[in-house]
């Protein structure tokens, strides 16, 4: 076939004889950066969720505001599977810049859909064709020139929506969710939907064997990105207090609370409002300003990514030494500074784990879905004030940004807990001298506290990083300085029942376990099943928190090998995880990959395969 | 409409007990408002400063229970322990006391706040977070004890060294010094003042009308470190301070409620209100500065920074704009003395969000 020569004939054995592939398959989406093209995307994604399909979508985006190539992915899976694949069956190339690659990368068998003022060598025999006369119903429709590239999207979720056979009712129903309920938008953008639905109707034959069939697989469900979960899940439980500073992927928790704080936490008499936000100067000041805000008495908390957490070093070292709350989410990205700041990673485990200076390790909670965004979200708060520390929450890009199916989110049934704080009541019924900041009372290490300005002479201490005895008194003795550690080790040990436990599935028999956390949970799920057709029982360990749970080791000990699966280089929970059991350091084997892309069951699947053909 | 906390007593002393013991307004001692026994250089300037602030805060009447002392690192920020045991502290990070502050005094708005801070701290590591917050005016005192040098770390030079300033181990000095007081107004602070150590009188009048002031009020203490920077020819030095010295204006402060007596005569004062009813009488304007004029107090920290004139006395003074706490519009009940009910919105409004999202 030559240049941009398409035969859109049936072509043999295609359609004829293939049977049809129904709610099975990935679309890819190649467009360039800042064309507008989200709310197409989300739009289908939508569409298809309404559908009863399950669905999930997922931003390949530069670091760029306008021109770079970005990809969205959609995967559609009747079972359910909602990791990420590598390929996709059906390609839409939008940008002439990757249309080469894109064409090259469709599945064998897919469809390639384009703008036909693309011109590549379309020379694959395996392929359906479908070109698009994008430019021409675009400016048919829309005047303004700087609106043609937003109306140009929708004439492929128009041709789509025909081929693919998506109902254009879920599709108006996606964009009234959208754009708010608001008409006149929604309006247009279907115009341009139908008028595209029709040409490809009455021009393109359908060659392709995919197509969608409603399902009720989503009934009940919800769609939302994990960084408005965390801002959700972080309001009922209790946030007052936010200091934050803008980086991706981490932006959207704070824009989650600017739009439902001023909704939710407005005094009904006085109309004053029951919260705080600050945008701070930099990372280093909003985590000192949650510090001051976390010891005067408020729930308080910030949101960044690794560059941010490296300038809080300072301060969680501080909040650890002089027992201090705070909520610091991390939606962990790739690398170091810049980095690669529009792609995932899970590489910020141990340097949260450890952040600081001197000794010092916080617990880290570690949600696998958006409806644990939510919840860690609210239990965060819990767990730092009972345990008066900085307490990590670690999210990544891929929950953080893209929209998922969950189950609606449950309201918390356990009531606020904010830990050991004494009021002047107390303090009056202690006497004199009854009263120790540090003194370890209970035998958990966590000591009891109270709040600037409780109105009793023996409220106040002195709070400091530098050595002090349990009267909060400045000391550089030794013995006092052994205690305060001996004490902050007690608390570590406290921690570890505090913070949420692992989810396991125990198979009867099998030898292979595999541990892993936060977003892999999805891809591991579909290669567990590939694994078990391939011959391989597997037993799965979802971690979902720091310091690791006694149940980790029983785990590690039940299996003969355990694959920790992760996406960074240094197989870093692989270390974590070896370190609390040295005596089965040989069972615990690395499985990492870390190249900016979520994990695909099978990568996950065939590296555990080749590990177990070598064990 | 937020209100700030006010320095102004709300009970007056138990009579009974006034007639026993010197007490102040509020019926506490002078040692109420002690602190630990101080551990800095005997003649340090950092400790003199802080048995002013109990002076003034014993003076005006001002509750322990309701002030948070702040301070970053060094020797002058070890001082907040010196002062005032009754009194919540904390003794921050090195150069980060404004972040926590700002923190802390949104978290609790009524409370009042002093911060004691040092010329390294505020005006090297810590310069950015210092013209932050007053940019954001979180109501406080901001003291900066100021004596050209690293305490703490042995003698090296801080950024607020005068050009020919020499020290043991480091030599001259010969860049141009940050003067806290420029930067502050650059920030748009509303109360600038600079006093010196070895003026007692006048450090306890300027904290006195700094904790009245809306805002960040910023106190640009000269205090001699005896230790690495009192040599006759340092300009941060008591000799150097006491020949040099010029007062830029007398003033009295007076407390809210106050009858004002007639210690100045008429056309010769200028009456500035501040947030809590609170006034400062200023004396002799017709001669020396005028504090209310930015442009003047610009053009004279100017002028002394090039001439390396001593000036000391309010600088420049503004309590019209907003605090950090207005700002954010903050009820009448402090965000940490909001009940557990006030914090968790309700069940409904999450099954309404969660019924959008479908
Ligand atoms: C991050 C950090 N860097 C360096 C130090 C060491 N340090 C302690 S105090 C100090 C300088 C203090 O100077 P200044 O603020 O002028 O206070 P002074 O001791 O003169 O009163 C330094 C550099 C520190 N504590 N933290
Ligand atoms: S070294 Fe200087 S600043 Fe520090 S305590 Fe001694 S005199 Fe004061
Ligand atoms: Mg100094």
């Amino acid at each position: 076939m030559s240049i941009a020569e398409v035969n859109t004939e049936p072509q043999a054995g295609q359609t004829a004889e293939r049977p049809l592939i129904v709610d099975d398959f990935s679309i890819s989406v190649a467009t360039k950066n800042g064309s507008g093209s989200q709310t197409a995307n989300t739009t289908l994604l939508r569409a298809l969720f309404k559908m009863g399909i399950p669905v999930s979508g997922k931003n390949v985006f530069p670091s760029n505001i306008q021109g770079m190539p970005t990809w969205y992915t959609i995967r559609v899976s009747k079972d359910n599977y909602i990791g990420r694949r590598l390929h996709a069956e059906i390609v839409v190339a939008m940008n002439p810049a990757t249309a080469l690659e894109d064409h090259q990368l469709v599945e064998p068998g897919g469809v390639f859909m384009y703008a036909d003022d693309i011109k590549i060598p379309l020379n694959r025999s395996d392929l359906s064709y479908y070109p698009i006369p994008v430019k021409k119903i675009a400016s048919e429709n829309e005047t303004d020139p700087k609106l043609r590239s937003y109306v140009a999207n929708m004439v492929y979720v128009g041709a789509l929506a025909q081929l693919l056979n998506i109902n254009l009712s879920d599709i108006e129903g996606a964009l009234l969710y959208h754009f708010r309920g608001k008409r006149k938008p929604v309006d247009s953008n279907m115009k341009v939907v139908r008028l595209s639905a029709e040409w490809v109707k009455a021009n393109l034959p359908k060659t392709d064997p995919f197509i969608v069939s409603k399902l009720n697989l989503t009934d009940g469900l919800i769609m939302i990105d994990g960084n408005t979960a965390a801002g959700l899940g972080a309001i009922y439980g209790g946030v007052t207090f936010a200091a934050w500073y803008p980086i991706t992927p981490a932006t959207g928790v704070a824009d989650a609370l600017n739009e439902y704080l001023p909704r939710l936490r407005i005094d009904p008499v006085t109309k004053a409002p029951t919260y705080a936000i600050i945008q701070a100067e930099d990372e280093l000041a909003a985590l000192g300003m949650v510090i001051g805000a976390g010891w005067a008495g408020v729930r308080s908390m910030t949101s960044t990514s690794g560059p941010g957490i490296s300038l809080m070093a300072e301060f969680t070292g501080y909040g650890y030494f002089a027992d201090i709350p705070a909520v610091i989410w991390d939606v962990q990205r790739m690398g170091p500074s810049t980095g690669m700041p529009t792609k995932v990673s899970q590489g910020d485990i141990i340097p949260a784990h450890y952040l600081g200076h001197g000794d010092g390790r916080h617990p880290c909670l570690i949600p696998g879905s958006v409806y644990e965004c939510f919840e860690f979200g609210w239990r965060a708060f819990d767990v730092a004030e009972r345990l008066q520390t900085p307490v990590f929450v670690l999210s990544d890009l891929d929950l953080g940004m893209n929209q998922w199916m969950t189950k609606p989110f449950d309201y918390p049934e356990e009531p606020i807990n904010r830990g050991k704080v004494l009021t002047a009541e107390d303090l009056k019924k202690l006497g004199i001298g009854g009263y120790k900041r540090y003194r370890d009372v209970d035998g958990d290490g966590v000591a009891w506290r109270t709040l600037p300005g409780t109105d009793h002479p023996a409220a106040a201490y002195f709070t400091r990083g530098t050595g002090h005895n349990d009267e909060a008194k400045l000391s550089e003795r030794t013995d006092d300085w052994e205690k305060s550690m001996a004490r902050l080790a007690r608390k570590f040990e406290t921690a570890r029942s505090i913070v949420p436990a692992p989810i396991v599935d125990q198979v009867e028999d099998a030898e292979v376990g595999i541990i892993a956390y936060g977003s892999t949970d999805a891809p591991i799920v579909e290669a567990r099943s590939m694994l078990a057709e391939a011959g391989i029982k597997t037993s799965y360990m979802r971690v979902r928190a720091l310091p690791l749970s006694h149940a980790v080791k029983a785990f590690v000990a039940a299996h003969k090998r355990t694959y920790i699966v992760e996406m960074n280089s240094d197989a870093q929970m692989c270390q974590l995880v070896r370190l609390d059991m040295p005596e089965l350091a040989t069972a615990v084997r690395p499985c990492n990959h870390n190249d900016g892309m979520p994990l695909t069951a099978v990568w996950i699947s065939g590296a555990i395969t080749d590990k177990e053909k070598s064990k | 409409m937020t209100t700030l906390p006010v320095v102004k007593p709300v009970s007056p002393a138990p009579a009974a007990a006034a007639a026993v013991k010197k007490v102040n307004i509020i019926g506490l001692e002078r040692t109420d408002y002690k602190g630990a026994d101080s551990t800095l250089c005997a003649g340090c300037g950092h400790d003199s400063i802080a048995s002013q602030i109990i002076t003034a805060c014993y003076e005006v009447g001002l509750s322990p229970e309701r002030l948070i002392k702040f301070s970053g690192i060094g020797c002058s920020s070890k001082s907040p322990a010196y002062f005032m045991s009754r009194s919540f502290g904390i003794n921050t990070l090195h150069g980060r006391m404004a972040t926590v502050a700002t923190g802390a005094l949104t978290a609790n708005h009524k409370l009042n706040g002093i911060g004691v801070s040092g010329d390294g701290d505020t005006g090297s590591i810590g310069l950015g977070n210092f013209k932050h917050m007053l940019r954001r005016n979180v109501h406080m005192v901001y003291i900066i004890e100021n004596n050209g040098v690293y305490g703490l770390t042995k003698g090296q030079f801080s950024a607020t060294a005068d050009v020919g300033q020499e020290l043991k181990h480091a030599g001259r000095n010969e860049l141009p010094p940050i003067d806290l007081c420029l930067e502050a107004l650059a920030a748009d602070c509303g109360f600038v003042a600079r006093g010196f150590a070895g003026d007692p009188k006048q450090v306890v009048a300027l904290i006195k009308a700094a904790l009245s002031h809306r805002g960040t009020a910023v106190l640009d203490i000269i205090s001699p470190c005896v230790t690495f920077n009192n040599k006759d020819e340092s300009t941060k030095s008591y000799a150097w301070g006491k020949a040099n010295d010029e007062r830029i204006n007398d003033f009295t402060f007076v407390a809210p409620q106050v009858e004002i007596t007639a210690e100045f005569e008429p056309g010769e004062s200028k009456e500035v209100e501040l947030h809590d009813g609170s006034r400062i009488l200023l004396k002799r304007l017709d001669q020396g500065h005028n504090p209310t004029d930015r442009y003047a107090a610009m053009t004279l920290l100017q002028q002394a920074r090039e001439k390396q004139m001593f000036i000391t006395g309010l600088i420049y003074v503004d309590s019209s704009r907003e605090s950090l706490a207005e700002h954010e519009n903050l009820g009448d009940v402090p965000l940490a003395r909001l009940p557990n009910e006030k914090l968790r919105p309700s069940k409904d409004t999450l099954q309404k969000i969660m019924a959008s999202m479908a």
